[in-house]
C-alpha cells in the first residue's frame, strides 16, 4: 500500500469521513474514505441506493455532506458553491440547453467565464472537432439522435479545462451498440487529454470497459477499491464477487483452515478445496464463489485427478454464440452456470448427470451472502 | 423473392392504395367530425355568427335611406359643391311628410343627429312644420322658411353621407375621426374625440394589469413548480380558490377593503400610519387591484405549466459549467420560461382589454374602459352602430396581438426539444 502511494500520482480529490443522511434517520454514505488519483479513470460502482450517486454529487456540490470534509486540490470544498468549483459534470440526461444551439451550449462555460470572444471561437470549434460534429454546430439540441447530444454534452463539460469531470450515469438512455461506441470514444479522450474523471455506473461491464480503478459501493460503504481485474480475480466479499461479473455461488460450512486455503464441506453435501479468502476460521459458514469460466464439465463416470469435483445434474443450455452457457444443478444451486465452447453445449443433454471440476484457487471463501 | 415482387405490387397499384388509405381513414374523420360538430355547432351561433352581426352593424347604415328614399336618391348624383337643386328638395319635402304620416321621422332624425348635433331638431321641426307637400318649384323655399339649416350644404351632405347601405361613419367615430363637408376625413372636434383617449386608457391598465401579474405570479409560479407535488398541490388550490367565487363577490370584496372606511384604510389608522384616510377605490389604483386580484390564475397557470416542463437537471448542469446563480437564471431558466410568460401575459391582456365590471364598480370616471362605452351605447342609448364599431376596433387590435403572439411562440417551438 505504501509503496503504491509513492509510485502513484498525488490525490487530486480526497473524501475524509464523509457521511451523507437525507432524513435525519438513514445513512446514505456511511463513512467514505476515497482518494482520487490526478488523471485517474475511476468508477463508482453499485446498484441503485448504494450511494455512489450522492457521492458524486456531494463531489459536485449539489449535496452538502452531513459530516466529514470533501478536498479538491487540498482545498476544502464542502461550503464551496458547485458553480466555483470548476468541476465538470456530464448528466444521465444530457441536460444540454434546449434553447441555444449546439455551439452556444459548448460556449456556455466559456461565455460564463468572460472568455474573450476570439478564444471562445477557437476552443469551442476545437471541441466540437474533438466529437466530430462540426457541421452540426447551429442544430438544436431537440434535432440531434441520443448519442450526439452526449457527445456535446462531453465538449460542453470538457471545453473549459476542468481539473475533475464527472459523469453520472451518461449512457443510460443509449442502446446497447451505442454504449458500447461511447465507452470506447470517453475512454480514448480520457487518455488523450489526461483528465481526471469520476465516472458513476450501475452496470459492471461498463465499469470494467472503462476504469483505472473501480469502487464498489453498496449499502453506503465502499466495499471494494481496486483495478478490474484485481476486482474480478480477487473479490474481498461475496458482494463484490456478485456484483462484478458473473458468479457461482455454493453455501458451506468450513471444516478446516491451512494458510491460504480451506476445505468447505458444502450444504447439500460433499467437499471442496477453496481459497480461504473472507473467512473466519473453522466451523464458520461461507459462500463459494466459482466464475463460469473456471469450471470444466466432465462425463460422467470418467475420473479426474481433481480435487473438487461434483456431481451436477444438467438443466438447461444457452447457445449465446461466441459462446455456450450450461444452467446446472450443483449442490442445491439450481442456476449454477457453465461457460462453454459453442458447439460443446450439444451433447449435453437436459437431465443428464454429469461432473464438474474446478481448481481450489479459482474458487473462493467468502463472507456468507 | 418475396420482397421483389412485394415492391412491384406496390409500384403498380399506388394509386389506388392512397384511395384505400383515404377511405380506411375518412370513418375516422366522420368520427371525429361528429365529435366536435356540437361544440362547432354551438360556437357558430353563439359566438361566430354575433360577431359577424356585431361586424356588420359597425357598417351596416339603413335608417335614412328607408325614412327618406326619394332624397337619398335625390342626392345620388349631386356633387356636394352647391345646395342640391330643387328636385331634392321636393323629394325631401315628400319623404317628409310621407314619414310623418307612417311615424318614422324619429328614427332618421336620431341617425343623423349622430352626424351632426341638432340635426333632430331640424328635422322634427320641419316634420312638424311642414303641413302638406309643397307646390312644385317651391319646395326649396318652403323648406328654407321653416328651418334656415335647409339652406346649409352641411345638412345636405349629412343627409347624403348617412344614405347608405353602408357607411364607415361608425369606424371612423370609433377613431375620433369624421368627415367633413367635402368629405375627407378629419379629426373630430375635440369635445367628440373621447374614444382615442378610451382605447388608451384600456391598453395601459390592462398592460399595467398584466405585468403586476407577471410580477408577482412569476414567483409562485416559480414555488409552485419547485415544490414536492404534494404541497404544490395545496398551493394550488389556494391559486385557484378565487375561481369558486363569482367575479361579483370578489370584486365588492375589494370594495369593503378600499373603502375609506373600510378595513385597509381602519387598519392603517389604528397603527398611526395614516391620519386622513387614503383614497384607494374609485381611482386607477383600485382598478388595477381589483383587476389583478382576479387575473393572476390566469398568468400563474400557464407559467406552472412551463416551469414545470423545465428539467431541475437544467439549473445544475448551468452551475456545474460556472455560471453563478443568477447568470444561469437568466441564460437558462428565464429564456425556457418564455413561452409561458408570453401565454400567460397575452391571456391576461386579452382578458383586461375587455373587462366591463370590475372598472365599472371600483373604478372612477376616468378609469372606464372601453366596454363600458360599448354597454353604454348598446343598452342605454342604443347607438348600435358605434357600440359595435368600438368592438370592431377592439377585436382587429386584440387579433393583431394574438397573431403577433403566434409568431412568437412559432418562433420559439422550432428552438424548443428535449424534454427530461
Amino acid at each position: 500500500m505504501e509503496a503504491g502511494m509513492v509510485t502513484s500520482a498525488p490525490a487530486l480529490v480526497r473524501f475524509s469521513g464523509i457521511q451523507k443522511t437525507y432524513d435525519g434517520e438513514h445513512l446514505v454514505v456511511k463513512n467514505l474514505d476515497l482518494d482520487i488519483r490526478k488523471g485517474e479513470f475511476i468508477t463508482l460502482l453499485g446498484p441503485s441506493g448504494s450511494g455512489k450517486t450522492t457521492t458524486l454529487m456531494m463531489l459536485a456540490g449539489f449535496e452538502v455532506p452531513t459530516q466529514g470534509e470533501i478536498y479538491l486540490a487540498d482545498r476544502p470544498i464542502k461550503n464551496m458553491p458547485p458553480h466555483k468549483r470548476d468541476i465538470g459534470m456530464v448528466f444521465q440526461n444530457y441536460a444540454l440547453f434546449p434553447h441555444l444551439t449546439i455551439e452556444e451550449n459548448v460556449a456556455f462555460p466559456l461565455s460564463v467565464r468572460k472568455t474573450n470572444k476570439a478564444e471562445t471561437q477557437a476552443r469551442v470549434k476545437a471541441a466540437l472537432r474533438m466529437i466530430k460534429m462540426e457541421t452540426l454546430a447551429q442544430r438544436r439540441p431537440g434535432q440531434l439522435s441520443g448519442g450526439q447530444q452526449q457527445r456535446v454534452a462531453l465538449a460542453r463539460a470538457l471545453v473549459f479545462n476542468p481539473q475533475l469531470v464527472l459523469m453520472d450515469e451518461p449512457l443510460g438512455a443509449l442502446d446497447k451498440r451505442l454504449r458500447e461506441q461511447m465507452q470506447l470514444e470517453i475512454k480514448q479522450l480520457h487518455e488523450t487529454m489526461g483528465i481526471t474523471v469520476v465516472y458513476v455506473t450501475h452496470d459492471q461491464s461498463e465499469a470494467l470497459t472503462m476504469s483505472d480503478r473501480i469502487a464498489v459501493f453498496n449499502d453506503g460503504i465502499v466495499q471494494q477499491i481496486d483495478k478490474p481485474d484485481a476486482l474480478y480475480e480477487h473479490p474481498v466479499n461475496s458482494f463484490v464477487a456478485n456484483f462484478v461479473g458473473e458468479n457461482n455461488v455454493l453455501d458451506g460450512t468450513v471444516e478446516t483452515v491451512d494458510k491460504d486455503y480451506c476445505r468447505v464441506a458444502l450444504a447439500a453435501g460433499g467437499s471442496v478445496m477453496a481459497r480461504a479468502v473472507n473467512v473466519s476460521g473453522a466451523g464458520a459458514s461461507t459462500s463459494l464463489s466459482v466464475r463460469p469460466e473456471r469450471v470444466a464439465i466432465v462425463p460422467d463416470g470418467t475420473s479426474s485427478d481433481g480435487p473438487n469435483r461434483l456431481p451436477a445434474k444438467v438443466q438447461n443450455t444457452i447457445y449465446l454464440g461466441d459462446h455456450a452457457l450450461a444452467v446446472l444443478d450443483v449442490s442445491g444451486n439450481a442456476e449454477f452456470m457453465v461457460k462453454l465452447q459453442p458447439g460443446a453445449h450439444d451433447s449435453l443433454k437436459h437431465g443428464e448427470s454429469v461432473f464438474i471440476t474446478f481448481r481450489p484457487e479459482d474458487c473462493l471463501a467468502l463472507d456468507p451472502a | 423473392m418475396t420482397a421483389v415482387s412485394l415492391t412491384g405490387v406496390d409500384a403498380e397499384t399506388k394509386v389506388p392504395l392512397k384511395r384505400r388509405l383515404k377511405r380506411a381513414e375518412r370513418a375516422r374523420q366522420i368520427k371525429a367530425l361528429a365529435l366536435v360538430l356540437p361544440l362547432l355547432l354551438f360556437l357558430l351561433f353563439t359566438f361566430a355568427g354575433p360577431i359577424a352581426g356585431m361586424l356588420w352593424r359597425a357598417v351596416d347604415d339603413r335608417e335614412v335611406r328607408q325614412v327618406l328614399p326619394q332624397t337619398v336618391t335625390a342626392l345620388a348624383n349631386w356633387d356636394g359643391k352647391d345646395l342640391p337643386d330643387e328636385k331634392a328638395y321636393a323629394a325631401l319635402a315628400s319623404d317628409i311628410v310621407a314619414a310623418r304620416a307612417s311615424g318614422t321621422v324619429a328614427i332618421a332624425a336620431k341617425r343623423l343627429n349622430y352626424a351632426l348635433n341638432g340635426f333632430r331638431t331640424i328635422l322634427t321641426s320641419t316634420a312638424r312644420n311642414l303641413k302638406a307637400v309643397p307646390e312644385p318649384g317651391t319646395a326649396k323655399e318652403a323648406l328654407i322658411k321653416i328651418n334656415p339649416a335647409w339652406r346649409e350644404r352641411n345638412t345636405w351632405t349629412t343627409i347624403r353621407d348617412a344614405g347608405g347601405p353602408v357607411t364607415s361613419f361608425y369606424l371612423l367615430s370609433a377613431l375620433d375621426l369624421t368627415r367633413n363637408v367635402d368629405g375627407a376625413i378629419v379629426a373630430a372636434s375635440p369635445d367628440q374625440a373621447i374614444y382615442r383617449e378610451i382605447f388608451a386608457r384600456t391598453f395601459l391598465i390592462s398592460i399595467s394589469v398584466t405585468a403586476l401579474c407577471l410580477i408577482l405570479g412569476f414567483p409562485v409560479a416559480y414555488l409552485l413548480a419547485a415544490l414536492p407535488s404534494g404541497r404544490s398541490n395545496l398551493l394550488m388550490i389556494f391559486v385557484l380558490l378565487p375561481f369558486w367565487t363569482s367575479l361579483l363577490v370578489r370584486t365588492c370584496a375589494w370594495i369593503v377593503l378600499l373603502q375609506s372606511q373600510g378595513v385597509v384604510n381602519d387598519s392603517l389608522h389604528w397603527l398611526g400610519i395614516i391620519d386622513a384616510p387614503l383614497r384607494l377605490i374609485y381611482n386607477r389604483f383600485g382598478v388595477c387591484v381589483a383587476m389583478t386580484h382576479v387575473l393572476l390564475p390566469f398568468m400563474i397557470l400557464p407559467l406552472y405549466s412551463s416551469m414545470k416542463a423545465i428539467s431541475p437537471a437544467y439549473m445544475r448542469a448551468a452551475a456545474s459549467l460556472g455560471a453563478p446563480p443568477l447568470t444561469a437564471f437568466l441564460r437558462i431558466y428565464l429564456p425556457q420560461t418564455l413561452p409561458g410568460i408570453g401565454a400567460g401575459s397575452l391571456l391576461v391582456f386579452i382578458l383586461a382589454l375587455g373587462y366591463y365590471i370590475t372598472p365599472a364598480l371600483v373604478g372612477g370616471a376616468a378609469d372606464q374602459m372601453i366596454s363600458y362605452f360599448i354597454a353604454l351605447y348598446t343598452t342605454e342609448t342604443a347607438n348600435w352602430g358605434l357600440a359595435s364599431a368600438l368592438g370592431a376596433v377592439l377585436l382587429l387590435a386584440t387579433v393583431l396581438l394574438a397573431l403577433v403572439y403566434g409568431k412568437l411562440v412559432q418562433g420559439q417551438q422550432v428552438t424548443g426539444g428535449m424534454k427530461n
